[in-house]
């Protein structure tokens, strides 16, 4: 049996087992990496898995189980056992599938599928993972050491099946090549910072030896950092930091924090909760996109949603359970696991660029602070705190000059989404979320 | 229920001496200095509580083996979860890739290396009646909303899992092991009119569901997310500048894992990359600070009876008395460094690679009595709960977030605080230690440790201990 078959096989054996209605994931995988250190193989792994999840309900009681036993007594122990734990879970009248009539696919290809990502030989992958090291050795003399060049490749094959009729299937691959450098000050402390390139087709990846040469150069302006007095300053987010600001903003806009009031941005939908030069958009729909897929875990069709425009906020990220909890319609972003209750995803999740490079940006500082990155995770979603580590450069009259480290940046998101005075134009996808280089100013820098 | 019975793994797949050794046999057909088979068996129940609802029950299995070959300080590594034996032979063939050299046999000897069982339980949780899970769930429910009418949200989680491994390595290592791990949390928003906050609270270890019906019950666990989440609804801006800091006993010794554990990972050291490399035999520590990371502590989270590559685990002395005395090794960075294995190789599963990792790390006990440690305190933070840490481990800094903390006011504990987070230097934060207390206190059994990828329970503590100079990254005024 091909997996679409052995997924509505399991359906089937749940209905018949008594449930009123029951859905199936099955994934499949391969992956591929190796590391590279100080020209050497470090390591090589390659391997393939497959797994298989069921979901059934009795009305408005659920229950899951996972395998990785494709037999067919594994199969149908597993949906025994789904069966059996439904009968403990509690009635919940929100729970169930989609309608019908809400499930489908996003029509066309979505360019997601890449087998050339394998089509290298093995000894030609360990190369560009090398190729990448070695750009960035050779970029200057203090770096002197390295956590290695890696090159990675994965595909997934991903099966979904419902009670409803819904069968549907899609394959995604992936490539990557990075490199992460370390260099040594003069007076023996070392920094080390990292590159990347991400692909879904080995042909639109960057080439080894331009991932090396930023990596290096990431690496070395952080030489000789030291802790600034305590201040408020303008600080301007790299789109690297940036993106992880937009990662938060993602979640708090989630709406299982919203139907709990666990989000800032809970019961302020329609209200301005940001700037006026404020768009952020979730497009799960955008032909090869990091986040990108046909359907939702719950096998209703992805689409675009603008979440908050020119500083509305306009929706929610929702799933169907989630918006039947606040009388809405599921957005088609729910995302899931083998098991357990489908959770809430973005598809490519942004924020609108603007029309300043950079280095413009920058210029506008007299006295401030860039942000390359940020350690740990002190930010609280409830309240809107902001508070984590951060490195990065002064800026001093437009300029960049000395890097920084072990301060704080620290604000709270409510205030900081209406004191983003710029945004770049350099809006980049690395991955499903992605934002251009921002300037917020009031923001607290703490260190000596 | 799925079959979740704890048996051998030699029996569950019908393994003999003769299969194991053709299996590394075939991993060393291409030569290399060694390779092992890790044979997995894990089978988890998860519940989710919330809005008084059992909204979620799950369970599964996973099982699969992983074949390592070594060669040099080269790894080679591939994996199936098809135990079929052409399946695990392919695996093998796969790893071997690494190595180039002539074939070796290793001989495979099915006598444990391993004289002790640091977690007997009477009955596996996995294998409890989901009933009795549901209801610790739905105590700790009830007992949350109970604790103030300001308690609005309420979501308890309970996890558990049996992991069933087999390791056999071609240097003659072999184990078994049934490891049981159970987890309760407690998670709470509060609300007054003015504002929300959030409360977590949470316990367990490799015990059975017994160990909530001792002095951690569903009800304390409940209370400690309710309480921290009000207390919090007054909580103040925190000052932003260097100040003095005291933290709390237990889980606060996320700083010891953050700051210095993964900084002596032996394989951060090997490569010279970890802000510590050199440093054995130097002071990196006050005196009064000595830090162990323990393996052996009977049903603690992070213990294991043997490591991820069939060693057994130990206690090893990290810091004594201030001067650094040992990192955390596996196989592959002993035999490189010629240290001796300190049984720190752990992986996430069998799709992973072994790797040096913490165990329960903490602080021994001091002297002094953790009052006259806030009483020396004429104006500084006061952190007692923390949520996550990071760390860059070549420079050395290190981040982590309070989630509970109060100012201190001439000796005295004031107001609490939000948003603290606490930023310093690895290398240099011990040495800023000037008291240390006679409270020790291991965490409740919560903590997850991610590296390179990877998820592994571990175990934190520490005393009460002061920390004359660190930076917190409030809004507020010093």
């Amino acid at each position: 049996m091909d997996l679409k078959e052995i997924a509505t096989d399991v359906v089937k054996r749940a209905m018949a087992g008594g449930a009123s209605a029951a859905e199936t994931v099955v994934r499949e995988g391969t992956e591929f990496s190796t590391v590279v250190r100080l020209g050497e193989v470090e390591t090589l792994k390659e391997s393939g898995a497959k797994a298989i999840g069921v979901r059934v309900f009795f009305g408005c009681r659920a229950a899951s189980t996972y395998s990785s036993d494709f037999s067919r007594a594994g199969l149908q122990r597993m949906v025994d056992s789904a069966l059996a734990l439904a009968r403990v879970t509690s009635e919940d009248p929100h729970a169930g599938l989609p309608a019908p009539d809400e499930q489908g696919m996003v029509d066309g290809d979505l360019d997601l599928y890449h087998p050339d990502v394998y089509s290298l030989s093995t000894a030609d992958r360990i190369d560009y993972a090398r190729r990448a090291e070695k750009a960035a050795l050779e970029a200057d003399a203090r770096i002197r050491n390295s956590e290695g060049g890696s090159f990675d490749a994965a595909t997934g094959h991903k099966v979904f099946a419902a009670s409803t009729g819904f069968v549907g299937e899609y394959r995604r691959s992936y490539c990557s090549v990075s490199a992460v450098p370390i260099a040594q000050e003069e007076r023996g402390g070392m920094q080390r910072d990292y590159w990347y390139s991400v692909a879904r087709r080995l042909s639109l990846l960057e080439s080894p030896e331009q991932v090396g040469k930023v990596a290096a150069e990431r690496t070395l302006r952080r030489l000789g950092a030291r802790k600034v007095k305590t201040t408020r300053v303008p600080v301007v987010f790299d789109p690297q930091v940036a993106r992880g600001l937009l990662g938060e903003i993602c979640e708090a806009v989630n709406g299982d924090l919203i139907y709990r009031g666990a989000s800032f941005l809970a019961g302020r939908m329609g209200q301005t909760v940001a700037g006026e030069n404020i768009t952020v958009v979730d497009d799960g729909t955008m032909p090869g996109g990091f986040g990108s897929s046909p359907f939702d875990g719950e096998g209703v069709p992805t689409r675009r949603t603008v979440v908050i425009e020119r500083g509305v906020l306009q929706s929610y990220l929702l799933n169907t359970y989630t918006a039947r909890k606040l009388g809405l319609q599921t957005t088609g972003n729910a995302s899931r696991g083998l098991a357990g209750n489908p959770g809430i995803g973005a598809g490519n999740f942004f924020l609108q660029p603007g029309h300043c490079t950079r280095e413009q940006i920058v210029r506008q500082v007299a006295d401030g602070l860039y942000v390359t990155d940020f350690l740990g995770f002190g930010v609280n979603l409830v309240t809107g705190d902001f508070s984590r580590g951060a490195v990065g450069l002064w800026i001093q009259n437009g300029e960049l000059t000395f890097p920084v480290e072990e301060i704080t940046v620290a604000g709270n998101l409510k205030e900081m989404l209406f004191n983003i005075t710029e945004i770049g134009s350099d809006l980049e996808f690395r991955g499903a979320i992605a934002s251009p280089t921002i300037r917020i100013d009031g923001l607290t820098v703490a260190g000596e | 229920m799925l079959d979740s019975t704890p048996q051998s793994l030699l029996d569950r797949y019908g393994l003999t001496a003769r299969d194991l050794e053709s299996y590394l046999g075939a991993a060393l057909s291409a030569g290399g200095d060694y390779a092992d088979l890790y044979f997995e068996y894990l089978t988890t129940t998860s519940i989710s509580v919330d809005e008084s609802l059992v909204k979620s029950a799950t369970e599964g299995i996973s099982a699969g083996c992983g074949v390592r070959v070594v060669a040099g300080e080269r790894t080679g590594y591939a994996y199936t979860d098809d135990l079929a034996p052409e399946k695990i032979r392919h695996a093998a063939h796969t790893a071997a890739l690494i190595a180039s050299g002539p074939a070796k046999s290793p001989a495979v000897d099915l006598k444990s290396n391993l004289g002790r069982n640091l977690y007997p339980v009477p009955l596996p949780s996995v294998e409890a009646e989901v009933g009795a899970k549901l209801d610790l769930a739905m105590r700790a429910d009830a007992a949350a909303r109970a604790y103030d009418a300001r308690v609005r949200e309420v979501r308890v989680g309970y996890a558990d899992e049996l992991k069933q491994v087999l390791v056999v390595g071609s240097d003659g290592s072999f184990a078994e092991d049934s490891q049981p791990l159970v987890r309760l949390s407690v998670f709470v928003i509060a609300r007054s009119e003015a504002n929300a906050s959030r409360g977590t609270s949470g316990g367990g270890g490799r015990v059975g569901l017994e160990y909530f019906g001792g002095e951690k019950t569903p009800e304390y666990f409940a209370r400690e997310a309710a309480r921290q989440a009000v207390i919090q609804l007054d909580a103040r801006e925190a000052p932003a500048g260097e100040m003095e800091v005291v933290l709390g006993p237990g889980w606060p010794g996320i700083l010891l894992h953050e700051a210095i554990g993964h900084g002596l990972e032996a394989d951060f050291n090997r490569k010279k990359t970890s802000a510590f490399a050199g440093l054995l035999g130097q002071a990196v520590a006050s005196e009064k600070c000595t830090v162990v990371d323990n393996g052996i502590l009977p049903s603690r989270r992070g213990s294991i009876n043997v490591s991820d590559e069939g060693s057994p685990t130990k206690n090893t002395v990290l810091i004594e008395k201030g001067i650094l005395k040992g990192y955390l090794s596996d196989k592959l960075s002993a035999r490189l460094m010629g240290l001796p294995d300190t049984g720190n190789g752990r992986r996430e599963s069998y799709e992973h690679i072994p790797m040096p990792r913490m165990t329960n790390t903490y602080m021994l006990a001091g002297e002094d009595a953790p009052e006259d440690i806030l009483r020396s305190v004429r104006r500084g933070v006061y952190a007692v709960n923390f949520g996550g840490g990071q760390v860059d481990i070549t420079n050395g800094k290190f981040v982590f977030s309070a989630s509970e903390a109060y100012l201190i006011e001439d000796g005295r504990i004031g107001a609490p605080l939000k948003n603290v987070t606490l930023i310093g230097n690895g290398p240099d934060v011990l040495t800023r230690v000037s008291m240390v207390g006679n409270d020790l206190k291991l965490d409740e059994g919560v903590g997850t440790c991610g590296k390179d990828g990877q998820s592994v329970p571990v175990g934190v503590g520490i005393p009460t201990l002061k920390v004359d100079r660190l930076t917190v990254g409030g809004t507020g005024e010093r």
